[in-house]
């Protein structure tokens, strides 16, 4: 698609001329759709900005010379320079900027938790409080801009061949980050998927109105057009046994995430209308079960739905129960508002929507009707003790507090833990809690040689950025070893 | 894509068909299954893998238009088109040794799986005793080739036009009463069958076994879609299973879960009846 930019028109810098930054000003804030309208559609909350809001944006930014966000950034996106292309219309290049330090910036644009990160560390917000740059809405921005108008392919060349054959196990942010930059490094790389479609927790877990698919998949092109060769439907340990894979690659790459869901172990669990959180979003994104027409994939519409949990998962599924049309959907978290570990944005746009956050509340056991369908959680309330080793006060349960919450839908969220498949299948793998896989933090190399592990797998369910930091130094790593196998600086886990 | 290299019906609504996933095949042990999805919108349904051949890269499945999937799959599939996805082979294999005598129990649909077990334990040194149990005649199929890979086959029909007249229960207590010492018991079969032959093998002291097929969506155990109560704890019958110690299952909850999408089930089938009598009509 041909596109003209005309940067004076957009309010940017002209080319040989000098930014004056507006710092002063207040942040650009995004377009969003209506909370009334939204709960009726699956389509994307956040708008994204338009070429004269990111340029008007970006003109805010001072391009620090020593930059803090680019410190506070878990891949250390040089975020000055991407804004000053952006400030000059150079939105294209702004794009391919980004993609040297994140193979997925469409993706971490959205769903990247910058408040915490680059935005916290800007230096904008000593001298206008509360007002640091949206770096996260500016790299969605610039990235969604070169997906849009070409195809998102590269624009770099990799390095020539090195003849070494690599494998990385699970297409999730992990496994894409580390196979872009092995691919771009030189090596032959085989990702293998054991869903029907690449992008993992992207895919399965991150809903639509978060993160479209099509954006996913768009970044799952990309990573193709690098020369990643990725099969789906391949379950390592069982379609490819670990064997094969150690036989036939030089260096391995786990990143099967954490998809096993952790369940309360409470009586009535198994009772039907009670879902993980995994089988909840599996079924709903994934499969598009919100898909009426086309899915073939049914979900059970709630009509009072509990959501046990208050972490990313849980606004997750408690406002995809809201867009199935449930009439009641609420979360119920054992400790306080303080601790719920969602993130800001999400628990405002979740609340906005309409869902009901129960605090200091903890169900006990759920109560079915005569066909086996659960009719009510038993619930009982918690106040907070002494920190726990979390460093959270910990919740005590109060006595005789019990009561019924009635409900035809639960959705256990309260995390997931990586699954067993591939250290039940590689003697010698060590792990800790039974399935998460021990590597080295700085090698990411594992217990057993040539096999190097990162993300989801070794840290249990993470955020999108951090597992894609691991996979991306996970490749340098790797990359060494291919190089000079004998070296002695990487001691395992 | 997974290319159908033949399709045949066995009896009425049985289908056999054989499917190129030379991965599967080449690694494919007796008791698991596959996951199969028609196409790119369509359902993850799980199927026990009936045989294999490495060699050509071949699973064989054999399957009962039940379902909006089974039906579309049985009515629209055919010998040169390919199935979107086939993931596999799924679950913990059959656990096989030389245990002395096997009865290795089928019913209905349940025949086919027991054919690579049956073969299995009998190339494991153990005397294969099978029971295979059909409705009627007319709904038979592959007690032939059980034959090839059994010791002894005793066929049971519900209205006795074939063979012992009876439940495959009824063959099981006969072949007790002829005095065959068992030293295990495989049922594979309709969840009502398998916790009959529980039920009866209880009090006998014979370790019993039996295949789950709950609802599954990835089928490695990612979403617990399929647990289910096994002697007091939960499990996930993709990945702990599918075979469980029959005496240790909470059948009443299975039973509960089999249901749980019944009712969306029987909507999926209905739609997909009045689009197709739509589409006639508009043909005509």
């Amino acid at each position: 698609m041909a596109e003209t930019i005309d940067i004076v028109k957009l309010g940017g810098v002209k080319e040989g001329e000098r930014k004056k930054p507006r710092s002063k000003e207040k942040r650009l804030e995004i377009a969003c759709q209506n909370p009334k309208e939204r709960i009726h559609n699956y389509n994307e909350v956040a708008l994204g900005y338009s070429p004269e809001e990111a340029v008007t944006e970006s003109m805010r930014c001072l391009e620090c010379p020593k930059p803090r966000c680019m410190v506070a950034c878990p891949v250390h996106i040089d975020i000055p320079t991407f804004i000053g292309l952006i400030s000059r219309g150079k939105f294209h290049e702004a794009a391919e900027d980004i993609r040297k330090y994140n193979a997925l910036p469409a993706v971490c644009g959205r769903v990247c938790p910058q408040e915490n990160l680059c935005e916290a560390a800007c230096i904008i917000n000593d001298t206008n409080a509360h007002n640091p740059i949206a770096i996260g809405r500016l790299e969605r921005f610039s990235a969604d801009y070169h997906l849009l108008h070409s195809e998102g392919e590269r624009a770099a060349q990799n390095k020539p061949s090195t003849g070494y054959k690599v494998c990385v196990i699970g297409s999730g942010p992990s496994g894409l980050s580390c196979a872009a930059d092995l691919a771009k490094m030189g090596h032959k790389v085989d990702l293998f998927e054991a869903l029907h479609k690449p992008g993992g927790v992207m895919m399965y877990g991150i809903p639509e109105f978060r993160l479209p698919k099509a954006i996913v998949q768009k970044e799952v092109n990309y990573v193709r057009s690098l020369g990643v060769n990725i099969e789906c439907n391949v379950v390592v340990g069982r379609t490819l046994p670990v064997k094969d894979v150690l036989e036939g690659y030089e260096a391995v790459y786990v990143a099967s995430g954490a998809g096993y869901p952790n369940m309360m172990g409470i009586p009535g669990e198994n009772l039907n209308g009670v879902y993980s959180a995994n089988e909840f979003l599996t079924r709903v994104n994934l499969m598009q079960a919100w898909n009426e027409g086309t899915a073939g994939t049914p979900v059970r519409k709630p009509r009072r739905c509990v959501v046990v949990g208050a972490g990313f998962t849980a606004f997750d599924v408690v406002r995809i129960a809201l867009r199935l049309g449930a009439e009641e959907a609420r979360i119920v978290y054992r400790r306080s508002r303080e601790e719920m570990p969602g993130r800001g944005e999400e628990i405002e746009h979740a609340e906005e929507e309409g869902a009901i956050i129960t605090v200091l509340t903890n169900p006990v056991n759920y109560l079915g009707d005569e066909n086996g369908f659960v009719r009510a959680a038993v619930v009982q309330k918690m106040e907070l003790g002494e920190p726990d080793s979390s460093g959270r006060r910990r919740p005590i349960p109060v006595k005789g507090s019990e009561y019924e919450i009635p409900c035809d839908t639960v959705v256990v969220s309260i995390g997931q833990t990586p699954n067993v498949l591939i250290p039940s299948n590689m003697p010698g793998l060590a792990t800790k809690w039974g399935s998460i896989i021990k590597a080295n933090r700085e090698t990411y190399m594992t217990t057993v040689p040539k096999v190097f592990a990162g993300g989801d797998a070794i840290t249990g369910a993470a955020t999108v950025i951090l597992a894609t930091r691991a996979g991306r130094e996970a490749a340098r790593s790797m990359d060494a070893y291919l190089r000079d196998p004998a070296r002695a600086w990487y001691s395992p886990a | 894509m997974y290319p159908i290299t033949s399709k045949r019906t066995l009896a009425k609504g049985v289908i056999e068909m054989t499917v190129q996933a030379p991965r599967v095949a080449a690694h494919h042990k007796p008791g698991q299954f596959v996951i199969v999805m028609n196409d790119e919108h369509g359902e993850r349904i799980p199927l026990t893998i009936a045989d294999s051949d490495a060699k050509k890269g071949e699973i064989t499945l054999v399957f009962l238009e039940v379902g909006k999937t089974t039906i579309q799959l049985g009515e629209d599939f055919n010998a040169g088109d390919a199935l979107f996805a086939v993931v596999g082979p799924l679950g913990t294999p059959t656990h096989v040794e030389k245990f002395g005598t096997v009865v290795v129990i089928g019913g209905g649909l349940g025949v086919a799986p027991i054919y690579p077990i049956c073969k299995g334990l009998k190339e494991a040194g153990n005397r294969v005793v099978a029971v295979v149990g059909y409705r009627s005649k007319d709904l038979m199929f592959w007690h032939d080739r059980i034959a090839s890979v059994s010791d002894e086959v005793l066929v049971t029909t519900d209205d006795g036009s074939f063979g012992m007249k009876g439940f495959v229960t009824d063959g099981l207590e006969k072949l007790r009463d002829g005095g065959l010492k068992m030293d295990r018991i495989i049922a594979i079969g309709p969840p009502v069958m398998m916790r009959a032959v529980s039920e009866k093998t209880k009090d006998w002291g014979v370790s019993t076994w039996v295949s789950l097929n709950t609802i599954m969506i990835d089928g490695t155990g990612m979403c617990g879609g399929c647990r289910v109560h096994i002697g007091g704890e939960t499990k996930f019958v993709c990945v702990d299973g599918p075979d469980f110690d029959a005496h240790k299952v909470d059948w009443g909850e299975m039973f509960a879960r089999m249901k749980g999408y019944a009712k969306e089930e029987r909507m999926a089938i209905e739609a997909d009846h009045k689009c197709k009598l739509a589409l006639e009509a508009l043909r005509r």
